[in-house]
């Protein structure tokens, strides 16, 4: 599934480090992800993931350090800009419209300008019927049309499904990168092993995948890169299986003993 | 033992049948769906058509079914910002004002006709009131409604110490409508395009997005959509039946003055929206019609009209929190019955 691969950098971040009073919750992190990747990232809890996603995103300014996507500083930008150019990304914690029917819920990104201008999923911002397309995203994302479960207000999904609707608002927006901030955690091992091929599929497209995960079996079926935080500051990057052995990474990562 | 077994029972509703068939096409097939959706609506309007006429033997409370439109525009407008946009806006007045006082100009200054003054002015107004709230925006909760409070009380002090607008006293000899049926009509007609207009423009997509913001602006943002142009937006559109409110009112009564800034402009809409029902646009609507009826047959309890007021303001607030419509069409569309738990 290498064929869509480039050494062409889609996402280069530099340095960059986040400071919230005297914690380094990201600490002089580099970064450069080739468009076609699925980049993993691990570490514990705590150790800069989300923070390191919000200063990408432009949801928090890093203290030091920038990001650049294709080539263009997008440090300082506002969130909705760099959404707007295509960095896609989930919450960790969902931000669902709960008020909405969920597949409303996707007729909101398929109205923004991007959709507008470029059509979104499979042109669907750009014709009139927002809803129908709506309704068939929820569906490739496993929401059952005949038990109208895309129609129920997202209120009263449980959590499998919101982080559904968390990755299904990115792919609304025909994303060129989408950064994952553990969509896997909450849900079932049925649920994960049906997303794993859709996140191969939008590999195949050739949309570049960010993908912050503790399910490390699963991740690595998907993941050609992976980068290992830890209290903010990067141990190692590589291919999956030399991170997972990297001993820092057992030790922080695992808590696996060496002598283990 | 022989203790008494209390049998725990908890209020179950269900929809009505009739509510969910038409709820889908099969509603065009048969007259008792068609009549189950479009008998309110039909009730509503028929009201609102019929009122002048209903009235006219009484001068004094055709005025007052004026008035009550007057409310109902800023109730709406209210209810439009607080529950679709997430917007608590204290300062209501401040569009009647704007609204009121533009309106003037273009009639006493520019020879307008009211039937021209009154949309321009709503327009006009609507940029001014959107372009001066523009800086509070990204204010939240307690603090844009703190903020917008001020505003209408600026414009007071404003108007009085720098003596402009014609000062404490105001704009007089305002130009008035043809005829009553004019005026009331206009009124009447100028209600039903804010209400019936914002009603549906809340289930379009672009109104899908304003409610996306009060639900969750990260969201919003992380979807490429601008919050705060999104809010602007939403500002424009709730300015228009407050200036337009302004704007008629001050045609009906020939002047203006600094009371178009007046306090009891921004809270009676508020009182209206919490009888009526928020979120909902018409429960406001329902909420002044109650309203201000309700404060003219006051009139006789002299000063202990503001505690009967209070009393049945109260009274909504601690037993119909959700509001008379909010009742009313759930009743309407739901049955219940107590079921055994
Ligand atoms: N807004 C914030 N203010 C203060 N500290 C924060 C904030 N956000 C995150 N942190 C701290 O930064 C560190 C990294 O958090 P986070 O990025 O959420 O980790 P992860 O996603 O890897 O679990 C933690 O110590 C956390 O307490
Ligand atoms: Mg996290």
């Amino acid at each position: 599934m290498s064929t869509h691969r480039t050494h062409e950098p889609i996402l280069e971040v530099r340095g960059l480090s986040k400071h919230f009073g005297g914690v380094k919750a990201v600490d002089n992190v580099s970064l450069t992800v080739n468009q076609g990747d699925v980049v993993g990232i691990i570490g514990p809890n705590g150790s800069g993931k989300t923070t390191l996603i919000n200063c990408i995103t432009g949801f928090l300014k890093p203290t030091h350090g920038e990001v650049a996507f294709r080539g263009k500083k997008i440090t300082g930008m506002k969130p909705h800009k760099i959404a707007d150019m295509g960095i896609n990304r989930t919450f960790q914690i969902m931000r669902p419209y709960f008020s909405l029917p969920a597949y409303k819920n996707l007729v909101i990104p398929l109205s923004s300008p991007r959709a507008k201008r470029i059509g979104g999923w499979r042109g669907g911002g750009l014709h009139g019927d927002r809803d129908t397309v709506a309704v068939d995203i929820l569906e490739e994302l496993g929401f059952e049309r005949d038990s109208r479960v895309p129609y129920k207000l997202a209120g009263t999904l449980p959590t499998g499904y919101l982080k559904r609707l968390e990755l299904g608002r990115c792919l609304a927006l025909r994303p060129e990168l989408i950064i994952c901030d553990e969509v896997f955690s909450g849900l079932s091992a049925s649920e994960i092993s049906s997303l794993v091929p859709l996140i191969e599929k939008l590999n195949a497209q050739g949309i570049t995948i960010i993908m912050i995960e503790h399910r490390l079996a699963e991740l690595f079926r998907v993941a050609n890169r992976v980068m290992a935080l830890s209290s903010g500051e990067k141990i190692t990057e590589g291919a999956p299986d030399e991170v997972i052995n990297h001993p820092k990474v057992r030790e922080a990562y695992l808590g696996v003993e060496e002598a283990l | 033992m022989g203790a008494p077994v209390m049998e725990q029972k908890r209020k179950e509703r269900i929809d009505r049948g009739i509510k969910v068939r038409s709820e889908t096409l099969y509603a065009l097939s048969s007259w008792e769906e068609i009549g189950y959706l479009i008998t309110p609506r039909v009730l509503f309007i028929a009201a609102f058509l019929l009122m002048p006429i209903l009235l006219s033997p009484w001068p004094y409370w055709s005025r007052v079914g004026l008035s009550m439109c007057i409310l109902a525009l800023l109730a709406i407008s209210f209810d439009f910002l607080a529950n679709y946009v997430g917007l608590v806006c204290l300062g209501g007045a401040f569009f009647y004002g704007v609204g009121g006082y533009t309106s003037a100009l273009l009639n006493t200054q520019l020879g307008l006709p009211p039937m021209l003054a009154i949309p321009i002015a709503t327009l006009i107004g609507a940029f001014l009131c959107t372009a001066m709230l523009a800086p509070c925006l990204p204010l939240r909760g307690i603090y844009f409604a703190i903020v917008t409070l001020m505003y209408p009380l600026l414009m007071t002090r404003l108007i009085e110490a720098m003596d402009i607008l014609g000062g404490t006293e105001g704009f007089r000899g305002i130009e008035g409508f043809s005829s009553p049926w004019t005026e009331q009509y206009g009124l009447i007609f100028g209600l039903f395009f804010f209400l019936f207009g914002l009603r549906r423009l809340v289930n379009e997509d672009q109104g899908l997005v304003i409610r996306a913001v009060k639900d969750n602006d990260q969201s919003v943002r992380a979807s490429g959509i601008s919050v705060t142009w999104t809010k602007t937006k939403a500002v424009f559109l709730a300015s228009l039946p407050g200036c337009f409110a302004g704007a008629y009112y001050i045609h009906m009564y020939s002047n203006v003055g600094i009371s178009a800034f007046a306090l009891d402009l921004s809270i009676m809409p508020i009182a209206a929206t919490v009888i009526g029902g928020g979120g909902t646009l018409i429960g406001p609507v329902i909420g002044a019609a109650l309203l201000v009826p309700l404060s003219e047959a006051l009139r006789d309890f002299g000063s202990l009209r503001i505690v009967v007021y209070a009393l049945v303001l109260t009274g909504f607030v601690v037993f119909r929190s959700e509001g008379i419509m909010n009742v009313v069409s759930r009743k309407y569309q739901q049955f219940e019955r107590w079921v055994k738990v």
